[in-house]
């Protein structure tokens, strides 16, 4: 039966080559293919030239992509920290089974999650309107404000406003990640904990944080990858402009911009791999930093 | 001693029960974070529909949470000027086939590399997990490059075809069947001189069928989602996909709100109609993908 087995091994191939054929046509051609386009000056209609680095220095020294970062990373901070202190105390409420309604608490805080990302911009959008907005009528008719606000005016505001979205996208998701990583723990640890009288607090911090790091740095790690590619909501948010002196204009939404509204494929492919290298970069920081916590 | 101890351990057993009743003050200050934490969840989307029962009049000039009587007129109002329909057909078309595709696909993969030993398995399964943190923004230009050499700008294909090859549907499935499928069953089929193709179509996918629905569900949802990739690659009003459509619409009929609030709510509905029913299916396999990576 041993050598049966093994004659039958090479079929994994045939099994596994239908996904490989696909991925290497239409995920890693085009990533290698932007990676040529990104050393070249291609409009889109003329054959490309090749201009060595040229697009990569013309990056480094474009104030606009530093401007279109240093947006993205403020939105996805302000959204990421929040997100996930509040999804970890959340998980530890939820985890406890005594408390009535968890599935319902859980199922609630999990919806934003899926729900589309283009069109959740577009409804706050319509709710922060500066005339039509609900949020203006609100506050006007219980005597909050006396005129309505032009909330989509202020640049700090919009940006903070998209880590909202963010925010209440994703700390539902956070959340049954590590309700997903508690259900791991141990619940002998818990209740020898608490019979030693240690109180919720300290459960929390001495037992819950540490025992959860592995999920924390997974979520971090994760929320880099995906923050800095943070597109839908700001791009119908602000009807495509970036709002107010490009303010929650993203590194992608730049992207696209150079891309497929100027069609400069070279330089937006440039730009992508620049996105691409700081990804890295800030994976491997956290990486490294939840390293040096765990042996401290 | 040996008295002592029983009675000490009823009264802390007494002590656990009571602390459990009484609503103590902690407990009433978490019941409100989470009750506030909750409508705030829920508010965005009721405000949606309830907007699109209103007329540009109401909705420009005061506050309300009761629905309107306007719910025809927008909808009438907007069937003259964008066919909802169609994008609603177009996202379930390309979210279906994408979804199916990818499921099977990825069964296929995650079985040849679940059951089959063959050589280069570990370094081929560990470059499929790294493609996983790589962004989809590195692949779309040479995607549009790519896809306009090959005439296929601007059609279904284009969204459908990388999306067949999704490596978290692979990884998922793989987990699920190393733990599930017992080799024993495979081997019986191949005593039975079954084909390897039969034996996975026949016996391996029907054992799959929870953990494939509940991933279904999942991608489902994901590609109904997609945004930029439709965005990018298509050009014709009647492509579009139901977000995009619905997002596009804000630049033609902006002063348009109950237009607009409509054509949101009809773009989120079929989410909430799938989350309603499938909710402990979604947020398993979320869990589940997380954990196990």
């Amino acid at each position: 039966m041993f050598a049966k087995s093994i004659r039958k091994d090479h079929y994994g191939y045939y099994f596994i080559a239908p996904f490989f054929i696909l991925f290497a046509i239409f995920g890693l051609y085009p990533i290698l293919y932007s990676l040529y386009i990104s050393f070249t000056n291609f409009d889109g209609i003329t054959t490309p030239d090749f201009v060595g680095i040229g697009n990569y220095v013309a990056v480094l020294q474009d104030p606009l992509f530093y401007k279109t970062l240093f947006n993205t990373l403020f939105i996805w901070g302000v959204s990421v920290v929040p997100q996930l202190t509040v999804s970890l105390v959340l998980a530890f409420i939820l985890n406890d089974k005594l408390l009535k309604g968890r599935d319902i608490f859980r199922a609630v805080y999990f919806f934003p999650n899926i729900v589309t990302a283009a069109s959740l911009g577009l409804l706050v959008s319509l709710i922060f309107d500066w005339q039509s907005g609900g949020l203006n009528h609100f506050l006007v008719q219980v005597g909050l404000i006396d005129n309505p606000i032009n909330w989509k005016n202020d640049p700090w505001f919009m940006r903070l406003i998209v880590s909202s979205i963010l925010f209440f996208q994703y700390f539902g998701y956070s959340m049954v990640i590590y309700l997903a990583g508690l259900q791991g723990i141990d619940p002998a640890l818990q209740e020898a904990a608490q019979m030693d009288g240690a109180k919720k607090k300290h459960i929390f911090i001495h037992i819950i944080v540490p025992m959860l790091r592995p999920i924390i740095l997974f979520q971090m790690i994760t929320s880099i990858i995906g923050g800095i590619q943070i597109f839908d909501q700001p791009f119908t948010l602000t009807n495509g402009t970036g709002g107010p002196d490009r303010a929650a204009m993203t590194s992608i939404m730049y992207l696209y911009n150079v891309a497929f509204q100027s069609t400069r494929f070279g330089y937006g492919a440039a730009i992508a791999f620049c996105l691409f290298i700081i990804i890295i970069l800030l994976s491997v920081v956290s990486f490294m930093m939840t390293k040096r916590k765990s042996r401290a | 001693m040996q008295t002592v101890k029983p009675i000490e351990q009823r009264n802390a057993a007494i002590q656990q029960y009571a602390s459990v009743k009484r609503l103590t003050m902690g407990k009433v200050i978490i019941y409100l974070f989470l009750i506030s934490l909750a409508v705030i969840c829920i508010i965005p989307f009721y405000l949606m529909l309830i907007y699109s029962t209103h007329n540009n009049a109401t909705i420009a000039s005061t506050f309300t949470f009761l629905p309107g009587p306007f719910l025809v007129d927008n909808y009438t109002n907007m069937a003259s000027k964008i066919n909802i329909w169609r994008g609603f057909a177009n996202s379930f078309f390309i979210a279906g086939t994408s979804t199916v595709l990818s499921l099977y696909i990825g069964s296929l993969t995650g079985y040849g590399f679940a059951k089959f030993k063959f050589k280069g398995r570990t370094g081929l399964f560990l470059f499929l997990l790294a493609t996983m943190m790589v962004p989809g923004q590195l692949a779309l230009i040479g995607m549009y490059r790519l896809f306009s050499t090959l005439g296929l700008l601007d059609s279904y294909a284009a969204i459908i075809l990388p999306a067949a090859a999704n490596a978290f549907n692979v990884f998922f499935i793989k987990q699920f069947m190393e733990s599930s499928i017992p080799d024993e069953i495979i081997e019986s089929a191949r005593v039975d001189s079954a084909g390897e193709f039969r034996t996975f179509n026949q016996i391996v996918l029907p054992i799959l069928g929870p953990a494939i629905s509940a991933l279904g569900i999942f991608t489902f949802i994901g590609s109904w989602n997609n945004f930029l990739t439709p965005l990018v690659l298509f050009f014709s009003l009647d492509k579009y996909p139901l977000p995009v459509l619905v997002a596009l619409v804000q630049g033609y009929y902006g002063m348009d709100y109950g237009l607009l609030y409509l054509g949101v709510a009809i773009s989120i509905l079929p989410i909430i109609i799938v989350f309603a029913v499938f909710s402990k299916q979604i947020i398993g396999s979320v869990a589940l993908g997380a954990v196990k990576g």
